[in-house]
């Protein structure tokens, strides 16, 4: 019997369908725990899954490599949802037409802000260059922030956990900073969001009002071409 | 449904990004440019056809699933993150924090300034 166990096993831990399977669960299961919780930011759903997936791999003594065999074919269609974003910006094509000269103005200086004052920051603390290079895209959606890190030769699968800090971070904390900066403006409030927590504030600032949650996509896309362009190019300079 | 033509133009989209950067020597993510490339076709044509709206909801609706397989690689790292904890954390919250007061500002100085004082 045990070693009927043990050759499934064998046979499950070496498939590609182990890591898939794992990731598709620990999925559903997040989101039905994210809504049983009444959405807070808290059960991010993210956080939860992977936290899930970590102790089923340390428990099962499976090692990343393996089960990212598996969820690779997940993990690959973070290029297409890139290029889908095109969709949601143009939607937005009235907005930008309107305060297209500030909005441009202040993504420029948010993007330099979130990405070289995070830098700064952990430069002088004394962090490592393999921790300032994973850190300097951490304020744009995922698959953007992960080509950048690719591409300067920082760690793509930290630079994501970067990312979602600062989109868990921003998203729970935003609306209080905010609050005690004096931003009422809705529109500034949603873009503000967006610069600086990318996709995950986006969801909070939806929450705020549908004024709020436009600005806030619309940051994503611009934010992350920004700093797609900016922060190779000031690494290549600093070098 | 007829959402896989419309897959396949995001597929395509992607393709000539990647083509694109290593012909040209961009610093940009191949996705990056696909993204810019769909960006300018929709604006040539003038409006989104609804396939594609379709094909853009599946994928975007499920977002989150598509951040866990990279995200799982916390686990190699954790030695690194927690070797450097503190510059890590102040450097998440620092910059975060002030990337929202500074943009919200500004974006409220720039808009109110638009409006002639009205407000």
């Amino acid at each position: 019997m045990s070693t009927d166990l043990q050759s499934i096993w064998v046979y499950l831990s070496t498939s590609p369908l182990l890591g898939l399977t794992s990731t598709l669960l620990a999925y559903q299961a997040a989101m039905w725990l994210f809504e049983k919780g009444g959405r807070t930011p808290l059960l991010n759903p993210i956080l939860v899954s992977v936290s899930f997936i970590v102790a089923f791999l340390l428990a099962t003594g499976t090692e990343y490599r393996t089960y990212f065999d598996g969820a690779q074919f997940v993990h690959f269609l973070l290029g297409p949802a890139t290029v889908a974003l095109a969709v949601p910006l143009y939607n937005q094509m009235h907005i930008l037409r309107r305060a297209w000269p500030a909005v441009l103005a202040v993504v420029l200086v948010g993007a330099v802000m979130a990405g070289g004052g995070a830098v700064a920051i952990a430069w002088s603390l004394g962090g490592s260059e393999k921790i300032l290079l994973s850190l300097a895209p951490k304020s744009v959606t995922i698959p953007i922030a992960m080509g950048v890190a690719e591409r300067i030769g920082g760690i793509p699968s930290l630079t994501a956990v970067m990312v979602m800090l600062t989109g868990i971070f921003g998203a729970v904390a935003g609306g209080w900073i905010l609050d005690r900066a004096g931003v009422r403006d809705p529109a500034s409030r949603g873009l503000a969001m967006g610069i600086a927590s990318h996709g995950i504030g986006t969801v909070r600032a939806l929450q705020m009002g549908e004024v709020a949650g436009a600005f806030s996509g619309l940051a994503i896309g611009l934010t992350g071409l920004a700093t797609a362009v900016l922060v190779p190019l000031a690494v290549s300079l600093l070098r | 449904m007829i959402v896989l033509p419309y897959i396949t133009v995001l597929l395509l989209c992607q393709l000539a990004g990647e083509v694109t950067v290593r012909l040209c020597g961009l610093p940009l993510p191949g996705p990056v440019v696909g993204m810019v490339i769909l960006f300018v076709a929709l604006v040539i044509r003038g409006r989104v056809p609804p396939g594609l709206n379709d094909a853009v909801k599946a994928i975007l609706g499920n977002f989150a699933l598509l951040f866990i397989p990279a995200s799982v690689g916390v686990m190699v790292h954790v030695k690194a993150i927690a070797a450097e904890a503190w510059p890590i954390a102040a450097a998440i919250l620092g910059s975060t924090a002030l990337t929202l007061v500074v943009a919200g500002r500004l974006m409220q100085a720039l808009t109110r300034r638009d409006k002639g004082g009205k407000t």
